[in-house]
């Protein structure tokens, strides 16, 4: 287990290598100019000596592989540099932020996992009937439906229709601190609608996996010594049914991060969503390497965190992938 | 074994979701928005800034809340003193200002504040690694320094009259600022000031909160906890103040327009340097024909764009100076008469090809126009100057892009530009006009080029007499209408409403970039909310 957990490690650095300087690349390439994103509207008053300042001054200037390089050497030191778009170190930026991203996705991931899990079972004991044709449908239909449009509809009907729940934000916009209450009632519709985009896919997956389980020998043979049904469909069937479901954890990680970006910007959830967004329209190329950077890492950890538990749960499997 | 440890797990993973679940469901609407406190007020506006360091450029026009400028400007946008105790001495022909300060005023962490933070502020925003992009409206500055701990004297590199100004720029604690990294320090966003508020918080993207400072030399603010929440959609905007949530806003007229009416709303027009121009560069052959500029400057119908685009929120524009300022020339104005225009690209030879597009000596009458992609006042002024001209067979070809697509183009092409400083008529013109600055940046985008100009505007930046400066300027705004190498629109009105508990608020002579300054809430700390 740690030999795999090391091997994955060691994969990680090559990955992260050809990822970051690909953002640079990819950055370097793109029309927008880093000094005039920089400047704002000052730079449309701003003399070209002041410009060609600016630009020296935010290293811009320097050729593509160097600027990797230095905000390479300078990262393993512990030093991401500094956020030209956001005037403050990239680590605080990203210290700031980055516990409510988390906050968010853990959230959702929990409510997707454990709702998607009872509604696949509900489903799958019962296939062809009304229920399974409901939670099916339903689930195919929110497969289809794109997480932005999920959190306009949500802000529509609960925040403006209904005014029971506030459309966004992390506290109200009066309050100027941040309190439990506040966080968790402003919580609700950015993670509903965040576990709600994710959901089908664990239905699926868990009324597949359970549903073939029912029909295997080890529940034909629980069932023929007379064992309770309750017993039959959570401890026989869900167990080996829920085998799928611990690899689609780990591959949904990125829809996950993606989903979150979408929902933190239509709910102006203080996450590194917004930062994301910034970092890319102005070029900002530190703060942009060090978010893909960490967006790259969470990737890799669900996928090695996915194979451990599947390692774990069937002991067919070792740990030699 | 195993089996046991991913029960347990899952067990774990339940109990965590439904503390969550709980914890959710127990949160009722507490704080219940913003209606309840009277001494509150949480305002709507659609800009945020990129630092509230001084040093880097926030608050640079002044009212920036948390610091105070030597000078600021009262309602009437007459300069004031603020730090500086009074209104500065001007000496050496102009080109030394020595500003007396305020004595016993004191940051909001306590230390006292003296001449040397002055000499720092100024000092480090001119410094070439300071990372601020306003530092060319300093660019008169020789030297600053400070005469005891009271005194502080500006020597000018030539004699400058609007120089006092820019002395509305907000002043930084040395002791705080000049400690950390003025690019990338704290300070950008825990600033600590002078000012009549404090920061509280700012939560980027989505909210700046400010206390009032119950030390303020001015006297305590009454407006106790002051709210800014960023909201970049209108429409937003305008629903989060219906539900109550905010007290005042920015809006568009056509969304301010149902409040016209609102017992608890008042409706805040304010008038504005904002306007609105297609530039006419001098090396585009057509652009460049004084004819053209004539005839589009007589061709386009000004009024129509104020009613249709702007709402009736607005005025036409014939220069940078509104019409109702009184740096405005009377008599320039220029009447929309499609005929005259007509007649003038006769009698100068373009006549009329077979698709209806004039021509002369083999070029057709015909120029690309630029606006900033997505902005839609910008694309709808351009679509009506391309349709007006079209009617005096000059066809406009509008054409959408970024900043870094229009830039390199400015030089032969056409773009719709917006500006407008209301603080001193030089601010403008200077940079708008000046030839040596063609091509600077974004300075002088139409590459204008006009001696008389040139000299009025060195005259007038230069004379530190009233009536002289008076003259340069009506000499300039009759030369732009002889040779007017920008088609000026309009200028657009910036409308904001407010609840009435704040009672009847005031609203200043607002500039192009209207941020977190401007609106009624300029002077929040004077406001008199009713109890």
């Amino acid at each position: 287990m740690a030999r795999l957990a090391g091997r994955r490690a060691l994969f990680a650095v090559p990955v992260l290598l050809v990822v970051t300087f690909g953002v640079f690349a990819i950055a370097a390439a793109s029309p927008f100019d880093p000094v005039k994103a920089y400047a704002g509207t000052a730079g449309l008053t701003a003399s070209q000596e002041n410009l060609d300042q600016l630009r020296a001054n935010l290293g811009v200037d320097k050729p593509l592989a160097a600027r990797w390089w230095d905000w390479l050497t300078s990262a393993l030191t512990g030093d991401l540099g500094d956020s030209s778009v956001l005037r403050q170190p990239v680590a605080d930026v990203i210290g700031e932020r980055v516990g409510w991203s988390v906050l968010l996705a853990a959230t959702a991931f929990l409510v997707a996992i454990l709702l998607g899990t009872t509604l696949g079972v509900l489903a799958a004991r019962r296939p062809g009937g009304w229920l399974d044709r409901a939670v099916t449908s339903l689930a195919y239909t929110l497969e289809a439906a794109p997480p932005f449009w999920l959190g306009l509809l949500a802000v529509w009907l609960f925040a403006l229709k209904l005014g029971v729940l506030p459309s966004g934000g992390l506290t109200d916009t009066a309050s100027s601190t941040v309190t439990a209450g506040q966080v968790a009632s402003h919580l609700v519709l950015p993670a509903g609608v965040l576990a709600v985009s994710q959901l089908p896919w664990f239905v699926l997956y868990v009324r597949q996996g359970v549903g073939d389980a029912l029909g295997d020998d080890p529940v034909r043979g629980a069932r023929a010594r007379g064992l309770a049904e309750r017993t039959v469909l959570l401890g026989h069937a869900l167990r080996s049914g829920m085998l799928p479901v611990l690899t689609l954890i780990g591959s949904r990680v990125p829809e996950l991060i993606t989903g979150a970006l979408l929902v933190e910007t239509v709910f102006s959830w203080p996450g590194i969503a917004a930062a994301t967004v910034q970092a890319a329209t102005a070029v900002d190329f530190s703060l942009l390497a060090a978010l893909t950077a960490l967006a790259t890492a969470a990737v890799l950890l669900g996928n090695l965190v996915a194979d451990l538990l599947y390692g774990l749960a069937d002991p067919r499997v070792g740990f030699d992938g | 074994m195993r089996a046991r440890s991913i029960r347990a797990a899952g067990g774990a993973a339940a109990a965590v979701a439904l503390a969550v679940a709980a914890s959710a469901c127990s949160a009722p609407g507490d704080g219940g928005g913003s209606g309840g406190a009277k001494d509150s007020a949480v305002v709507g506006i659609a800009y945020e800034p990129d630092t509230l360091s001084p040093l880097l450029g926030y608050g640079k026009d002044g009212n920036s809340k948390i610091f105070d400028g030597l000078l600021t400007h009262d309602a009437d946008m007459k300069l004031k003193p603020a730090l500086a105790a009074e209104l500065p001495e001007v000496t050496d022909d102009g080109k030394t200002y020595t500003y007396k300060l305020r004595q016993g005023v004191k940051f909001s962490d306590g230390k006292p504040f003296t001449a040397k933070d002055v000499v720092f502020t100024y000092e480090t925003i001119l410094d070439k690694k300071t990372n601020n992009a306003s530092k060319t409206e300093l660019d008169a500055v020789k030297s600053v320094e400070a005469k005891g701990d009271d005194t502080v004297v500006f020597r000018l590199k030539y004699p400058y009259a609007p120089f006092a100004e820019r002395t509305v720029l907000p002043i930084a604690p040395e002791h705080v600022a000049g400690k950390q990294d003025v690019n990338n320090g704290s300070f950008t966003t825990k600033p600590i000031g002078t000012g009549p508020y404090e920061l509280v918080k700012w939560s980027k993207g989505e909210k700046l909160s400010f206390k009032a400072n119950p030390d303020y030399w001015g006297g305590a603010p009454k407006v106790k906890n002051f709210t800014m929440a960023i909201i970049k959609d209108d429409d937003i905007r305008a629903t989060r103040l219906d539900a109550g949530e905010l007290d005042g806003a920015i809006l568009p007229p056509n969304l301010a327009k149902k409040y016209k009416n609102d017992g608890d709303k008042k409706t805040y027009t304010a008038k504005t340097f904002d306007y609105r121009v297609v530039t006419l560069p001098t090396g585009n052959k057509v652009t460049g024909d004084t004819a053209v500029r004539r005839a589009l400057d007589v061709g386009v119908d000004r009024e129509a764009m104020v009613d249709s685009i702007l709402d009736g929120a607005g005025k036409e524009a014939y220069g940078p100076v509104p019409t109702d300022s009184p740096w405005f020339t009377r008599g320039t104005e220029r009447k929309f008469d499609a005929a005259k225009a007509e007649k003038i690209l006769d009698d100068a030879g373009w006549k009329p090809g077979k698709d209806g597009v004039r021509e002369k000596d083999g070029v057709r009458a015909a120029f690309p126009l630029w606006y900033l992609s997505g902005d839609k006042l910008r694309q709808e002024h351009a679509l009506a100057y391309a349709s007006d001209a079209k009617k005096i067979g000059i066809k406009v070809e509008v054409q959408s892009g970024t900043w870094e697509v229009i830039q390199p183009r400015m030089p032969k092409d056409a773009v719709l530009a917006g500006g407008g400083s209301p603080a001193d008529p030089d601010f403008d013109q200077y940079t708008l006009l000046k030839s040596s600055l063609a091509g600077d940046g974004f300075n002088n985008m139409a590459h204008y080029d006009n001696k008389k100009v040139d000299e009025a505007l060195e005259d007038a930046r230069r004379s530190g007499d009233h009536a002289e400066r008076k003259a340069a300027y009506d000499t300039i705004q009759r030369e732009l209408a002889k040779d007017p190498g920008y088609t000026f629109l309009t200028h657009i009105d910036h409308l904001y409403v407010v609840d009435k508990r704040f009672g009847d608020l005031t609203t200043q002579t607002e500039p192009h970039d209207h941020g977190l300054a401007s609106g009624p809430w300029w002077n929040v700390e004077d406001w008199q909310p009713k109890k």
